[in-house]
């Protein structure tokens, strides 16, 4: 079965046409062609394939594209500013090493973004909290760690 | 000490803003016009000859394309000695041998398409450790070799061997002497993004490969080979490495999913892309071999080492790769890890029905390391030292040659040593016991290149442009450590331009200089030298050129200048007569002369000179191109004889931990690592580097294994195949670099990617040990195993009380 479903992608609406059972990084990677999401599992154990539905991180190979109705789902494509401008989150993780292959990458910032939306002052171990369904196999995650204190920094501006 | 512009100084590498804005292309996102899904078929049983395969029902679905089995398809062999088969006939020999493939308009059509091709096998039995696998009347594995002569035994051909002193007198001399036998398990890479490729042939019959490899022209040789197999002798394969999702020694080898993604293209005409889902990866990629080490050594009243004997038996799983040639790495531990005068080492490698085994980082030096290091601890308590300073004793030295005939240069292991027991407090906390102990372990590993192919070679090209813009071309692979960073600092150092006007092009056999593979942490010093060799080449023509081109250009300046200025009076200063080839400077992107480096009008940025040679009589643009070999050597394997590196670096790692006695789980409260990096040249690059093999070195110790049940590999996801979290990475980590300045190195500079895996294992379980007093000899230092030798320990405690 097909069915045509709208929401809100990086603040724009779309609508797409898909099977049933499409799973929301299928919609998003092939329907949509936004590859920035990225797949290491398909069984929500790495993290990689993280996107932010109505501010939630997801793990967008278990979610089924129609669940997505009528929300606002956001993904790395969604998170620079205009003039290819990166955000703070971003900026964070490029200054501070926290990259490597860079392939569970968008998943962490967008983990990372959840948190900081919700949380603009983490401790270590609420970073930790938030982003231990997010695995690296490159960095040991100190840098990441670094990073996102600094991106929380950043976002709260001069004190 | 010198000082640098760029080098050591802190960066954001080139790659990272694209990687965080998801911007990177991996494999995972290429598509080709026209591309076909493939999909493999592959065997069911670990030892088993294939009475037939009945493809009949998946040719016939909608949207398959091809499938192809040995039958139908020419023969090509593959691997280090051509032992294996890119699709196999007749016989399978491990539960991951591919036996068809599909190709199709979509991936799900693939994958339902395999599901419907049905095999007839006929089981043999199987042998699934190599001590089976050695039995006399053992089933042979392969029944003939790679030439066709009959097969006796599984043992391979392969020799390591190394002798020298005399054992004898070293067993004369020792006062204590310690042996054990020590063990490490099948671990996965695990790299995040999975393995693939996309393969493609033009009307000419050329194919262009896109591929996840760390040795792009081995490659292309592997290749070719194949194509001359598929009746295609004289075509060539171009690779092209897309944004590489980790690789950790993956891409050593060719696999046969290349292999059978060039069959499927040259059969259907189409691109062919094949990309491992995660089960696929887990269960049908090569990992890290297991290994058995058998040591003992001993040392004298003082504590000094006098002899070593090290007996390493290696499963190489069904076939063989590279990574079979990992003894060739341990024998420089065995030999050269402190000094010790008398030295035994043998390895023997088996065939069994096991998944065959291929190179991850560190190729076979975390496995001796476990064990020599673990030992030295041992031995240490016998002779009843402190291991460090039993460590101290036997330290190496700068500028000393070790039995392997190692020529080590500059040697930071003594400061090392010492910097990791004063992070620990070493002398305050070690021998407490209440639970928690400290522990050490320390490396030796090849830091310039390793000679384990007839060229240890890189080459590199730069080219500058009319905008100031230096393009470089080189054959060495980024796959996430940092080499794009490196090479981007050491072009923008030693040529004198910033490191924004530096790019570099994405790494592809067609327009890059050769280069071995990124292997044996050569990536930065290989391509740290070839930039200070180019560059170099690159200044002598500027400057050349220059002296008839930057008088015409600054005059051209300073007649601007004084329209605009009509005050300004020049200095008394003739450019003609200064402007000697020798004379110039190129810095930040500005030619100027050395005698006047401020004047404004007599600066050149270097795209508007490089415009005044290009567009003139007998105009030029300006190309480098170097091709470095570096000054080491092909060992003799079988005698364990040669300078495999042109250097060595050294470190060491320390680890508090606290052991639970209820649940047998160690719990790291802290750990150390100073490594002699020669010279830091991307501080933030390297701390990575650091910390994510430290991170790998922790899952290897404490959980990490492919569990095995007669060569099934069980445990093919992250949910029973557990890597390090954040949450695992909770203490402190010190590190400290210790530079001593290599000669041969650029800048200085050492490989350091391998080495913060090599040794935490043992520093770990060195650290339990005195924590708790018990000694686990098998990695991973499960909780269990850990619980059992708690156990074992108070029983035997109790016996010694009650025969008091």
């Amino acid at each position: 079965m097909r069915r045509t479903i709208s929401f809100f992608l990086n603040g724009s609406e779309v609508n797409v046409t898909l099977k049933d059972h499409m799973r929301l990084i299928d919609c998003l990677r092939e329907t949509l062609n936004l590859t920035g999401t990225k797949e290491g599992c398909g069984e929500g154990e790495c993290g990689a394939c993280t996107v932010l539905v109505d501010g939630q991180a997801v793990n967008s190979c278990l979610y089924p594209a129609p669940e997505a109705e009528g929300k606002n789902v956001l993904t790395i494509e969604g998170l620079q500013g205009s003039e290819n401008r990166l955000s703070f989150i971003q900026k964070a993780f490029v200054e501070l090493g926290a990259i490597q292959c860079g392939f569970c990458t968008p998943g962490m910032i967008l983990a990372t973004k959840a948190l900081l939306d919700s949380n603009p002052d983490p401790s270590d171990q609420d970073i930790r909290a938030a982003l231990q369904g997010n695995l690296c196999r490159c960095t040991g995650y100190v840098q990441i760690v670094e990073a996102v204190k600094q991106a929380a920094e950043n976002m709260r501006g001069p004190e | 000490m010198k000082s640098y512009r760029h080098i050591g100084s802190k960066t954001s590498r080139p790659d990272g803003a694209d990687k965080a804005a998801g911007k990177a292309i991996y494999i995972h996102d290429l598509t080709r016009p026209g591309m076909l899904f493939g999909k493999i078929k592959f065997s069911e049983f670990p030892h088993a000859c294939i009475k037939n395969i009945d493809t009949s029902k998946a040719e016939r679905m909608p949207g398959v394309k091809a499938v192809i089995t040995a039958y139908n398809t020419p023969e090509i062999r593959i691997g280090f000695l051509r032992d294996n088969f890119a699709l196999k006939k007749d016989k399978v020999r491990q539960y991951r041998d591919e036996v068809a493939a599909v190709a199709a308009i979509d991936p799900e059509i693939a994958e339902e398409a395999v599901s419907h091709i049905k095999v007839e096998y006929e089981p043999l039995p199987g042998v699934f450790s190599p001590e089976e696998a050695m039995k006399e009347g053992a089933p042979l594995i392969h029944d003939v070799d790679p030439q066709g002569r009959k097969r006796s035994d599984n043992a391979l051909s392969l020799r390591f061997h190394h002798e020298s002193g005399d054992l004898e007198s070293g067993k004369q001399t020792a006062k204590f002497i310690v042996q054990g036998q020590y063990s490490t398990p099948l671990v996965q890479q695990s790299c995040m993004g999975t393995s693939g490729c996309i393969a493609e042939f033009d009307m000419n019959n050329n194919l262009t490969l896109w591929a996840k490899t760390q040795i792009p022209f081995l490659a292309q040789r592997d290749f070719n080979r194949a194509l001359g197999d598929m009746g295609l002798r004289g075509k060539n394969t171009r690779i092209i490495i897309p944004a590489i999702g980790g690789a950790f020694g993956t891409g050593l080898d060719t696999h046969a999913y290349e292999y059978i993604a060039i069959l499927l293209a040259f059969q259907t005409g189409h691109p062919v892309k094949i990309l491992y889902t995660r089960d696929e990866e887990f269960a049908y990629l090569s990992p890290r071999q297991s290994s058995q080490t058998q040591i003992i050594q001993g040392c004298d009243p003082e504590g000094r080492l006098t002899f070593r004997s090290v007996e390493v038996l290696q499963d190489n799983g069904a076939y063989t790769s590279w990574g079979a040639t990992y003894p060739s790495v341990m024998m420089l531990p065995a030999t050269s890890l402190y000094r010790v005068p008398n030295v035994y080492f043998d390895a023997k490698l088996v065939y069994t029905n096991n998944t065959y085994c291929q190179a991850m980082r560190g190729y076979g030096n975390p496995e001796h390391c476990w064990a020599l290091e673990s030992n030295m601890d041992e031995l240490a308590e016998q002779a009843g030292i402190d291991p460090y300073e039993f460590r101290l004793i036997n330290s190496n030295k700068p500028n000393e040659t070790t039995p392997m005939g190692l020529k080590i240069s500059t040697c930071g292991l003594e400061e090392s040593l010492k910097s990791v027991a004063n992070t620990l407090d070493w002398a305050i906390k070690r021998g407490k016991g209440k639970q928690r102990g400290v522990g050490m372990a320390s490396l030796i590993h090849v830091g310039g290149g390793g000679r384990i192919y007839r060229s240890d070679a890189s080459g590199l090209i730069l080219k500058l442009d009319d905008f100031g813009n230096v393009n470089v071309y080189h054959g060495g692979v980024e796959m996430g450590q940092g080499l794009h960073s490196v090479l981007t600092l050491a072009v923008a150092e030693s040529l004198g331009v910033r490191p924004d006007k530096v790019f570099i092009n994405p790494t592809d056999t067609g327009t890059c200089p050769w280069d071995v593979g990124t292997h044996a942490s050569r990536g930065s010093f290989m391509a740290g030298n070839t930039a200070i060799l180019a560059a170099k080449k690159l200044r002598s023509q500027i400057f050349r050129l220059a002296e008839d081109v930057f008088p015409e250009e600054v005059h051209k300046n300073l007649k601007k200048h004084i329209k605009e200025h009509p005050d300004y009076k020049p200095p008394e200063f003739d450019v003609e007569a200064a402007a000697t080839q020798d004379r110039f400077e190129l810095k930040d992107g500005f030619i100027f002369l050395k005698d006047a480096p401020d004047e404004p009008w007599l600066r050149l940025e270097l795209g508007r000179y490089l415009r005044a040679i290009h567009f003139r009589d007998q105009g030029q643009m300006l190309t480098a191109e170097v091709f470095y070999d570096p000054p080491n050597e092909l060992p003799d394997f079988e005698k364990g004889i040669g300078n495999i590196s042109s250097t060595y670096v050294f470190g060491t790692q320390g680890v508090e931990v606290e052991v639970d006695m209820e649940t047998g789980e160690i719990k790291i409260l802290r750990m150390a690592a100073a490594h002699d990096v020669g010279k830091v040249l991307d501080p933030e690059g390297l701390r990575g580097q650091i910390y994510g093999a430290l991170a790998q070195g922790i899952g290897y110790a404490l959980y990490e294994e492919l569990r095995t049940e007669k060569g099934h590999i069980q445990n093919t996801n992250f949910r029973d195949y557990k890597i390090p979290t954040i949450q695992e990475l909770d203490f402190p980590i010190d590190l400290e670099f210790i530079e001593t300045n290599d000669s041969f190195g650029p800048f200085g500079a050492k490989g350091a990617a391998e080495p913060g895996l090599v040794p935490t294992a043992p520093a770990i379980a060195n650290a339990i040990y005195d924590a708790v007093g018990i000694r686990i000899r098998d990695l991973p230092i499960t909780p269990e195993k850990v619980l059992s030798a708690l156990k074992n320990l108070n029983k035997q405690t109790e016996k010694r009380r009650t025969a008091k």
